[in-house]
């Protein structure tokens, strides 16, 4: 590790540290802006003025905004991110119950599409124009053009209603053996994978063809090497730092796409406690679990910059 | 007769967007005998890269081979399957790429890149690859050979890149080896250094090559016999020796005329200047920092007066184009003064006005980039017409055509789009953009360097007309020593950011010099066989010296200047001097030190 | 001559490469498209051929969708709950017996005009914030796109949620929202693509020549930019479509007794134990128009980098 990748990676940490504190912002002023809210609700038509008001400073709300955001933003970094309008629990326990079931579904995606989506991507660039890469080509075409509920209902029809294999629900999360994990895992893994692998092969074949045309590549032809040499020990060592960053977008999507996949199958995530929160306004638990998406994105992509910072040969000593 | 190489009625064809096959090459013949060494002359679109690369069964995207043979000892390699070919490459024939920049793999260590070749073929262990390497690298002049091979291609510099590159070709010991335009993409005193270590490995080892070049002196110095090709057929195939002497070939003539542009626009220079005219452009102590502490132009004086060519010549980084984009305004100065006709120049364009923007226009080098795609000839021509004067509808229509005549382009031209034009038309019409503003002084960047040496030097004689029928002034950057004496008056020699040497043209006949201009002047390759055996040029090495002063000032040339003086350049900031012939230097040598500079570096005392 | 010298293949597509006289260099070709060797122009690609009649069916349906429909779009009109198909009911009847087509057919402007307005709105916020940083440098580049940056790590579907939260769901509301969700990734486009053409010679001509502002921005450097904007535009139109159904789908999007594509999908789900034509139809419509898209644009080839 040297000076140069040291200071570089530092200021990208920096500026993910930067960039988190202006997204706390714009989510926090942004649910903050409409004077109707969760107390009011609760309370219903009929509330006196009195009652709404003592509630509102239960919660803190007769503050100054700037002084509630400081608050809130420090209860964040705590680990204290405040108490739901809806039943006045702790938003930090009802997330820390989700949060290990909505991290394992992303950690078997991960585990499934990632090693897929690059095998595909890879050898369709090796073969470029081949049949292979045209039928690819196609699937992958079709699958990022098809909503994900589309694939989700579909499997739903094939596997749940048509073969009855799998339950359409996915209920129990405590799993004991391999086949109960196949049936809680098996669709909403499958659906989340369609869209990822499409996304994220066509990606990483743009990322290896992009090699492909360079004057290196040719050199290494005409010093005889193999196409299967070229693309492993020429363009593959250069493609790193795009492919890491294509897969860091792709897996940023995911937070994005077990929104619908937790609301079909009824996954008991983050994303189904979040909806549940929009659908009751109850903003702090909507203010956490964005802050908790938006973590995770900006974590995957240090972690996308800080690779290819340090797979780029010419900041090598 | 033991020919190596035979390459009969060898035809390749280009795929159009429609899907129709363009041939490209047209039945080519020549062969090779053991150890000759070949070369392909030609301008660009000649064929002959696809040429030599058919030689290795290879033909760029979108081309084809068509037909014909090449026989390399007794196979056909346009017979051999993907396998065949693929034992070919590397091993009996080698390839040295143009650009060994880009050529060179980003990511992988030299050392495993040179013996790639070897490897992948079986011809030797790792261990004796690699030794093999170490004594190529020797051979090669390059420097710290034992541990070069460790580093990565952006660590090293493009001449040592491209002697590299050669090492990669030598290391399986090919029938063939195929340098195409190895030495294009280097300064000329780089160059010299290169061609010099290939020579020598080529002649050591009794190397059989094929040299593609567009410069005929280079090849004067390489080849033993020389093809000169145009649109994809061979015009003339002749020893080296007789082609120089005795071209049959009409075409070869114009090359060779072309190629020497002192001769052919002597009468269009004029050099009657008028000493007590204020000067049309003046630059005082000019200085342009980029960032906060990197200099890259320091103390630039330079005046143009009206109706002259002053000359700028530099290698690349030598700031050259940095001056030129400055008195245009487009880099702002961080110290000194522009003068127009005595009026200061605003450093940034905010600050001019239009009629400052008027008078100084500027010529950029690539045609390509500096016509926008999307508009037609007639929008780029009218824009400055209506921008300056005010012109529009018939009166515009009329000066567009009036100024493409000027430039000798067809008025049919106006509703084309700068795609559809060759790169010298491309130029003319850069030329007359910049005419179309009737301005006092052009800025040419290195106008002809993209070009073939024959539209080159028509642009040249274009130029040279014009200045004599509107009186325009240009300051004509380029790295090309021979254009700049052939067409300037004056001429101003930069080194890293410094003003070096500066006087009128005829003082740059003949010696004394600035050592860098000495260098410069001797590292350009003449049109006979055997100058690089006898040019002294890069032969001389720099006396030792302590370390230098890292005072403000120090001469830029030092680390590479053969006659520098311990205790003297190390520490001292050189003065300005004016020798005998009025020439004023930026060196501690004196007229007699310098005249002897050729005689005090002899090859015995390098050694 | 060998077969490494004749032509590599019969294939015709446009997106396919290679006609290599050397099988290997097949996959390193990238720019020439290929086709049977016929002195002919070679015919349209088919795969962009059917994105374009796609695309253009369901521009026209969007148009005149709600004007051709068979029946009353809330009518119920049939006894049967999730009908099959049938010869008055084309694409069968949904959880309350209403014809499904026409349902279709009027959701056609919502789901596409939505999409087009939001789509629209962002991709000219997105050019114009993309030219002023190009253009300006220094402290505005530096802010814009930092704002943009912090905007971006907001994944689309939670942005959708919390402006729901927050402001409830309404069609000008939707239309804000994913104009806002995808405005950032135009913007970033639009501004790599302006800071490199502004790099070019021919803008530094026009500098030099004294050009303001406004000159070199409309005229030298928004044309140069039209293509990989465009081809970004249909890109986005796409990543909408998706979203707003999606949004509908959870209930969000579109409210009733409107109801865009998402919506039918979502209000006929429970027909899907049997099968219903109601659920599939509506879901088939939106992968038909987002697909349309895709291929057309691949076909075009300009498929700008993401």
């Amino acid at each position: 590790m040297n000076s140069t990748i040291a200071r570089l990676v530092i200021g990208r940490l920096g500026i993910g540290v930067i960039t988190l504190v202006i997204v706390s912002m714009v989510v926090f002023f942004l649910t903050s802006l409409l004077p109707g809210d969760a107390v009011q609700e609760q309370l219903g038509q009929a509330a006196t003025p009195e009652a709404v008001a003592a509630l509102r400073a239960h919660f803190g709300l007769d503050q100054p905004l700037w002084q509630r955001y400081l608050h809130w933003a420090s209860g964040l970094i705590t680990g204290n991110p405040g108490i739901s309008m809806v039943n006045g629990l702790q938003v930090g326990d009802m997330i820390s119950n989700r949060l290990p079931k909505s991290l394992s579904l992303a950690a078997v995606t991960s585990l499934v599409s990632v090693p897929v989506a690059l095998t595909i991507g890879i050898l369709s660039a090796m073969f470029r124009g081949s049949a292979f890469d045209r039928y690819t080509n196609m699937l992958t075409v079709f699958a990022v053009s098809v909503p994900e509920f589309l694939i989700a209902t579909i499997a739903v029809l094939i596997f749940a209603v048509k073969l009855g294999w799998l339950s359409a629900l996915s209920r129990t999360v405590d799993v004991h053996s391999f086949g109960e994990m196949l049936s809680v895992y098996a669709m909403p893994v499958m659906t989340l994978c369609c869209v990822l692998i499409a996304q994220m092969a066509r990606m990483t074949r743009a990322a290896v063809i992009d090699q492909l045309s360079s004057p290196y590549v040719e050199m290494a032809l005409l010093k005889g090497a193999r196409p299967m040499r070229v693309v492993l020990r020429h363009a593959l060592p250069n493609a790193v730092g795009p492919i890491v960053n294509a897969v860091a977008l792709s897996l940023s999507y995911l937070l994005g796409g077990v929104v619908i996949v937790e609301s079909i199958f009824n996954y008991p995530g983050v994303a189904t406690l979040m909806v549940n929160g929009v659908v009751t306004r109850d903003m702090p638990l909507v203010q956490a679990c964005v802050m908790l998406f938006c973590l995770g994105f900006l974590v995957l992509v240090l972690i996308a910059d800080i690779c290819a910072i340090v797979s780029n040969p010419r900041l090598r000593k | 007769m033991n020919e190596i190489v035979k390459v009969s009625g060898l035809r390749v064809a280009a795929r159009t967007d429609e899907g129709v096959d363009l041939p490209i090459v047209h039945g080519v013949d020549f062969s090779l005998k053991q150890g000759e060494v070949l070369a392909l002359i030609g301008e660009s679109g000649s064929g002959k890269t696809t040429i030599a690369l058919s030689l290795m069964g290879y033909a760029r995207s979108g081309c084809r081979i068509v037909g014909g043979s090449v026989r390399i000892g007794d196979v056909d390699v346009l017979q051999l399957s993907d396998a065949e070919l693929a034992n070919l490459r590397g091993c009996r024939v080698a390839y040295i790429a143009q650009s060994a920049a880009a050529a060179f793999n980003p990511s992988k260590r030299i050392m495993d890149q040179v013996i790639e070749s070897a490897m992948i073929h079986g011809t030797a262990s790792r261990q004796q690859a690699q030794a093999k390497a170490v004594e190529l690298f020797r051979a090669l002049a390059l420097p710290d050979p034992e541990n070069i091979g460790a580093r990565y291609p952006h660590q090293v510099s493009g001449g040592q890149l491209q002697r590299l590159m050669a090492a990669m070709a030598l290391i399986t010991d090919p029938a063939l080896v195929i340098l195409d335009e190895p030495t294009t993409a280097l300064d000329v005193t780089t160059q010299i250094e290169v061609l010099r270590a290939f020579k020598q490995v080529v002649r050591e080892r009794g190397t059989t090559a094929v040299y593609v070049s567009h410069d005929l002196a280079v090849v004067a110095q390489m080849a033993d016999r020389i093809v000169v090709l145009r649109d994809g057929q061979i015009q003339e195939n002749s020893p080296t020796e007789q082609l120089l002497a005795a071209p049959a070939h009409p075409y070869t003539r114009r090359l060779l005329a072309a190629m020497k542009p002192a001769a052919a626009s002597r009468a269009s220079a004029r050099v009657e200047p008028v000493e007590q005219e204020k000067p049309l452009l003046e630059v005082r102590d000019l200085e342009v920092c980029y960032g906060k502490q990197v200099k890259v132009l320091h103390g630039i004086d330079l005046q143009v007066r009206r109706g002259t060519t002053v000359g700028v010549i530099g290698e690349s980084g030598s700031g050259k184009t940095t001056l030129a984009r400055a008195v245009a305004g487009m880099v702002a100065p961080s110290a000194g003064r522009i003068l127009l006709d005595g009026q200061p120049l605003s450093g940034t364009l905010a600050g001019r006005t239009r009629e400052q923007f008027r008078r100084v226009q500027y010529v950029f080098q690539n045609a390509d980039t500096a016509l926008n795609p999307k508009h037609s000839i007639e929008d780029i021509l009218a824009r400055p017409l209506r921008f300056y004067h005010g012109m529009k509808g018939k009166r515009q229509r009329e000066r567009v055509a009036e100024l493409l005549d000027l430039v000798q382009l067809p008025a049919s031209i106006a509703q084309r789009r700068p795609g559809e034009l060759s790169g010298g038309q491309k130029q003319r019409i850069n030329l007359a953009r910049a005419l179309a503003a009737e301005p006092d002084l052009i800025l040419c960047d290195e106008v002809t360097s993209a070009l073939d040496t024959v539209v080159g030097a028509a642009i040249l004689k274009l130029m040279a007309d014009l200045r004599r029928e509107l009186n325009v002034s240009y300051l004509f950057i380029s790295h090309d020593i021979n254009t700049v004496r052939a067409i300037c008056d004056e001429v101003v020699v930069m080194y890293s950011g410094a003003k070096v040497e500066q006087g009128e043209r005829s003082t740059f006949r003949a010696p004394p010099y600035h050592p860098y201009t000495n260098l410069l002047i001797d590292s350009v390759p003449e049109m006979h066989q055997g100058w690089l055996e006898e040019t002294q040029a890069g032969r001389g090495v720099p006396p030792r010296i302590g370390v230098s002063a890292n005072a403000e000032g120090i001469c830029p040339f030092l680390a590479r200047c053969p006659v520098r003086i311990d205790g003297k350049c190390n520490t001292t900031p050189p003065p300005r001097v004016r020798l005998d012939k009025g020439n004023e230097i930026l060196c501690h040598h004196r007229d007699i030190e310098l005249l002897q500079l050729e005689e005090s570096v002899p090859v015995a005392a390098a050694g | 001559m060998k077969s490494n010298i004749n032509q590599s293949g019969s294939q015709n597509m446009a997106t396919s490469g290679g006609s290599g006289q050397v099988a290997e260099n097949e996959w390193l070709d990238n720019s020439v498209p290929v086709t049977a060797p016929t002195k002919h122009r070679r015919l349209p690609n088919p795969g962009g051929f059917l994105g374009f009649i796609l695309v253009f069916f369901w521009l026209v349906m969007a148009v005149i969708g709600p004007m051709i429909a068979p029946h009353d779009v809330n009518g119920l009109v049939s006894d049967s709950f999730f009908g099959p198909i049938s010869s008055q009911y084309p694409l069968g009847t949904d959880y309350l017996g209403r014809d499904i087509l026409s349902r279709l057919l009027h959701g056609a402007p919502y789901t596409i005009g939505i999409a087009l307005l939001a789509t629209s709105l962002a991709c000219m916020s997105g050019v114009v914030l993309g030219l002023v940083a190009a253009a300006s440098g220094g402290w505005i580049d530096a802010l814009i796109s930092r704002v943009q940056d912090a905007m971006i790590a907001i994944p689309n579907k939670i942005f959708a949620l919390i402006m729901v939260a927050s402001f409830g769901s309404s069609v000008p509301l939707l239309i804000v929202m994913a104009a806002i969700a995808y405005m950032p990734g135009c913007y970033r486009i639009a501004r790599a693509l302006a800071v490199n053409v502004m790099t070019m010679d021919y803008v530094l001509a026009a500098r030099t020549r004294g050009e303001g502002l406004a000159y070199i921005i409309f005229i030298e450097v928004l044309p140069n930019m039209l293509r990989p904007v465009l081809t970004d535009f249909g890109l986005r139109f796409v990543y909408v479509v998706l979203l707003l159904s999606a949004m509908s789908f959870l209930g969000l999007g579109v409210q009733p007794p409107d109801a865009d594509w998402g919506s039918l999908v979502r209000e006929n789900i429970q027909g899907l134990g049997i099968g219903a034509p109601a659920v599939l139809a509506p879901a088939v419509a939106i992968a038909t128009l987002t697909m349309g898209v895709n291929l057309l644009i691949d076909s075009l080839g300009g498929r700008a980098k993401r």
